[in-house]
């Protein structure tokens, strides 16, 4: 029940890493499902049709459901710490984000219960999503789930730029920000432009499935480009938006285990914020074969191609972070380290596919397959990876297994290299990506055999990362405030798991990396701002989670509404989704009518913690 | 010293495995083998990127490599290495050199990208030849001759191609690997053009590219390249009129069941559904149930033209899910056996 109602920002990221890795080990599912298919020419494991609800499946759930809330999972347990903060700007807000996000995604798996699952790709590509192509109910799965679970990752966006902005601690200019908190800075300002976009055109589209709506329609006028547009428009920056907090988790961990300043900070800077403009500027190199025009592909070339410049400028600096440093191997920082080639190979075919004319070939065939999963897996992963190990015992008191860890890493490592690798000289051979089935004798055999072994691999390493998780669990909260020894920045001078209020004292920033700089001048504790008082505290609120339940029962009402029937005069329906859209808004009439001035914690309960810790 | 030896010894490494990958791969199929211009001017541009990229990676991980193991902690040493802020010089250096590799690679780009985007279709010189994508098959129209065809589209060696593509329902992407990139066929009006030549006679697979529904990755195509005397005389043989089946049984189970979709000889350019002239002829039934001849079968896609016309006929779903023919008729077996027979020796004699 405590967790039901919660705001507290720690709790909100372990709901997020448990929702987050759950929705993970269902695409992970998905996708071992995908490649036991293609492990040998015209195998008949799954349908086709099955077989295309789970290209879309996977896509869709990897993107919206299990990177992006593991993400936040690692932002809301970390940023606050990195600042100094006792906690994020909207706490009430914050819970509000995880529900939404949580029943978006519980409504759209529901979808393989009800029998009527997504299949047009994640992409969802007019006219073949419309109601003509796909008459069940999967793309309306599709359009009101992220709907529902896109308004979290709105509010959590939002909300981590309030926090950013007005919550650091005193000292803490923007140019002393930890990495980390900085790339989340970024890509909550790209949240903030991008998913509006998405809303808009899943608006459009469920206006088009459920009134007969004429955006996408082409036999009423309808423009199948424009969602290729609205949808690119968010989906470009939407890989900036999980890929940037990756970078600040490498930027943090290679400089722990180096025991060395990162290397360029300014520049580290610099080069993201140039990330996150140019990703909007480039969304149309997902459509050079859609006929633009030579203008439109020259100038999407060229943009593209720039990008390149900032990213690396980016892996160069993690280099010399770790040239002259003392390189210590944690699982956390195997990870890391094997980010920075695996991200570089995936950059340089970034690169290559940004050539037009060329990737009129790669276009829509297993080369993009590779290239994209280069750098979500080997980049993304890889970083919410190294995260996890890095800051575990920040988030739950006690230290993953490093033995374990390094076989995981090894496993998965080698799995991921096998399963893609191979796929980029499929898509040059000649096989295009979503196929059900390939022709014998194409020579695509061996390739893909040894593509399905590694997802295989990858599929153990993940087990393999659980288990330890599972081991973990099990013993004793006895991690210190900084277990790594040698941490930087503001998280590792309070203790492991952080208390409620995260700092007693708000501490004095007098550089960067706080703690690293303290350390250096032989103190063992930050410099407080402030004597030990009460702390004001927000109260948990159930009001979060019902507002959830609410739009999840809106969704299904809307959607069914043709089939569930009249009552009288009114769809039943209709009134199922006003239903649940009266108990929301009952909830927020709730919230604002009633005064909640939330709790202290007293001195003394604080001075008692301090006692047992030291 | 040592590094850069280890980048001596690994630069003709890359170098041969860009020659090796040039020659990979079947040579109707794969975009690493290209037979024709347009698809050679794509791979050059891969080249250079790959070439380009391929010393990227290099330096990356020749730096990688050693920091990793010139660096590592000891065990037992505590040292605090020098806090370096980082170096001006360095980092306008690793600025500068991507922006003069990215601009060596824009410029064969940019002059490509206009170049591949040439206009043929108001060229006489040039065969015109409008493409319809259709779920699950492509269908092939030259205004010029009054032929409409699908699913092989039958061209002169001699001539540019100007395809202006269009789908009939959901988006499709029409791609030659071999000869040219691909173009996606969008709805409503909105015509895409592309060109390829195929000066090499022979047959090469096309694909769809774009999810476009069930059976998306089964819907493939031929290129068939002809000599120029070859395709006037197959230009010639489709015009021509088209005898039914003698069988009367036969011929008016083809008549009530098949005709009342598809089309056969000169009527074909009306219908919305594959028309059927010179089916005998063709690579495959159905895009993907390749003709071979009796005990040649080595493959499981693979039967005798009669077979696999008898089997499509009676179960097309079991070979392409969701297509629009399933379940549209009934047939006997009899009835089956006889159109497979008819279509069989519907053939036409051009090569």
């Amino acid at each position: 029940m405590d967790w039901l109602t919660t705001v507290d920002h720690k709790k909100i990221g372990i709901l997020y890493l448990i929702a987050g890795g759950f929705f993970f080990l269902v695409g992970g599912l998905e996708a071992i499902l995908i490649r036991i298919q293609l492990m040998f020419p015209q195998k008949e494991v799954v349908t086709a049709q099955f077989y295309n609800e789970l290209i879309t499946m996977h896509g869709t759930t990897m993107i919206f459901l299990a990177a992006m809330p593991i993400i936040f999972a690692l932002m809301n347990a970390i940023i606050p710490l990195q600042l100094g903060a006792r906690d994020v700007a909207f706490p009430f807000l914050n819970a509000l984000g995880f529900w939404t996000f949580f029943f978006g995604g519980l409504l759209l798996n529901v979808s393989f219960i009800a029998g009527s699952v997504p299949d047009a790709g994640w992409t969802m590509y007019a006219p073949l999503s419309g109601t003509q192509f796909t008459q069940h109910h999967g793309t309306d799965y599709y359009v009101i789930g992220l709907q529902i679970a896109g308004i979290g990752t709105l509010i959590g966006g939002i909300n981590f730029l309030a926090t950013i902005i007005n919550m650091r601690a005193p000292g803490m200019t923007f140019m002393r920000m930890p990495m980390f908190t900085w790339a989340s800075f970024i890509t909550s300002a790209l949240i903030l432009f991008a998913f509006p976009a998405l809303t808009v055109g899943l608006a459009a589209l469920m206006f088009d499935r459920l009134f007969s709506g004429n955006f996408f329609n082409p036999q009423t006028g309808g423009n199948v480009v424009l969602w290729e547009h609205i949808f690119w428009i968010f989906g470009h920056p939407e890989v900036y938006i999980l890929i940037l907090p990756a970078f600040g988790i490498i930027s943090e961990v290679i400089s722990t285990f180096s025991r060395k300043r990162l290397f360029g900070y300014s520049s580290m800077v610099f080069a993201t914020i140039l990330i996150g403009f140019l990703g909007f500027m480039v969304w149309a190199h997902h459509m050079f074969t859609t006929g633009l025009g030579p203008v439109a592909n020259a100038l999407f070339s060229v943009a593209t191609m720039l990008i390149a410049v900032p990213t690396g400028i980016k892996i160069f600096n993690w280099l010399f972070t770790m040239w002259g440093g003392s390189i210590r191997f944690t699982v956390a920082n195997l990870y890391a380290i094997g980010f920075v080639p695996t991200f570089v190979m995936g950059g340089v075919t970034g690169v290559m596919l940004s050539a037009a004319p060329a990737d009129y070939q790669y276009h829509d065939s297993y080369f993009v397959v590779a290239h994209f999963h280069y750098v979500i897996v080997g980049g993304l992963i890889m970083g919410i990876f190294a995260g996890l190990h890095y800051w575990w015992p920040k988030m739950f008191g006690r230290m993953l297994s490093e033995k374990l860890g390094k076989v995981t890493f090894w496993i998965f490592y080698i799995g991921f290299h096998l399963t893609f690798f191979v796929q980029h000289f499929l898509g040059l051979l000649g096989m295009q990506r979503r196929v059900w089935q390939y022709l014998d004798g194409m020579g695509f055999n061996n390739m893909n055999f040894i593509s399905t072994i590694g997802a295989l691999m990858m599929g153990v390493g993940t087990i393999l990362f659980l288990i330890n998780i599972v081991i973990t669990l099990r013993k004793p909260k006895d991690c210190s405030n900084d277990p790594w020894e040698d941490g930087r920045t503001l998280e590792w001078t309070i203790a492991s798991p952080a208390p409620e209020y995260n700092f007693a004292q708000t501490p004095l920033v007098r550089g960067y990396d706080a703690w690293w700089h303290e350390k250096m001048e032989g103190n063992t504790a930050m410099t407080p701002v402030e004597p030990i008082g009460p702390i004001h505290m927000p109260n948990a609120s159930i009001l979060p989670f019902v507002m959830g339940i609410g739009l999840f029962i809106t969704g299904f009402g809307f959607m069914y509404s043709g089939e569930w029937g009249t009552l009288g005069f009114i769809t039943v329906g209709h009134a199922v989704g006003i239903v649940g859209l009266l108990i929301t808004f009952g909830c927020m009439g709730l919230r604002s009518l009633i005064d909640d001035h939330g709790f202290h914690i007293e001195e003394d309960e604080i001075l008692k913690d301090q006692g047992v810790k030291s | 010293m040592k590094r850069w030896q280890f980048v001596k010894r690994l630069a003709p490494l890359m170098a041969l495995l860009v020659l090796v990958l040039s020659a990979c791969g079947r040579e109707d199929m794969s975009a690493l083998n290209p037979q024709g211009p347009v698809a050679q001017e794509q791979l050059n541009l891969m080249k250079i990127s790959i070439t380009m990229m391929s010393l990227v990676v290099i330096v990356v991980f020749a730096i990688c490599i050693f920091v990793l193991i010139k660096f590592r902690r000891r065990k037992g040493d505590n040292t605090i290495p020098k806090q370096v802020e980082g170096s001006h010089k360095l980092e306008v250096i690793w600025t500068v050199i991507p922006i003069i590799i990215l601009v060596i690679l824009a410029v064969p780009t940019l002059k490509s990208v206009f170049n591949l985007s040439k206009d043929y279709s108001k060229d006489p010189e040039a065969l015109q030849v409008i493409v319809t994508a259709h779920q699950y098959w492509w269908e092939f129209e030259y205004p010029e001759l009054g032929i409409t065809t699908a699913q092989e589209l039958v061209v002169p060696t001699d001539r540019v191609i100007s395809i202006q593509a269009a789908t009939a329902d959901v988006l499709h992407s029409f791609w030659i690997p071999s000869l040219a990139g691909k173009i996606d066929t969008n709805p409503s009006g909105n015509v895409n053009k592309m060109y390829f030549s195929a000066p090499k006679a022979g047959v090469y697979l096309g694909k769809c590219a774009e999810l476009c529904g069930t059976s998306h990755g089964l819907m493939d195509f031929k290129v068939k390249a002809v000599e120029p005397s070859s395709f006037e005389r197959w230009g010639v043989a489709m015009t021509g009129a088209v005898e039914l089946p003698t069988d009367p049984d036969v011929a008016s189970a083809f008549e009530s069941k098949c005709l009342t979709c598809h089309a056969i000889g000169q009527d074909g350019s009306e219908s919305i559904y594959p028309n059927l002239t010179g089916i005998g002829s063709r690579e495959s039934v159905g895009g993907i149930l390749i003709n071979v001849e009796e005990g040649e079968k080595e493959y499981k896609h693979e039967d005798t033209l009669y077979n696999n016309l008898y089997n499509w006929i009676k179960d097309p779903e079991a070979y392409k899910p969701g297509n629009k023919m399933t379940n549209a008729y009934t047939l006997t077996d009899e009835e089956a056996k006889g159109i497979a027979e008819y279509l069989s020796n519907l053939t036409l004699d051009f090569e």
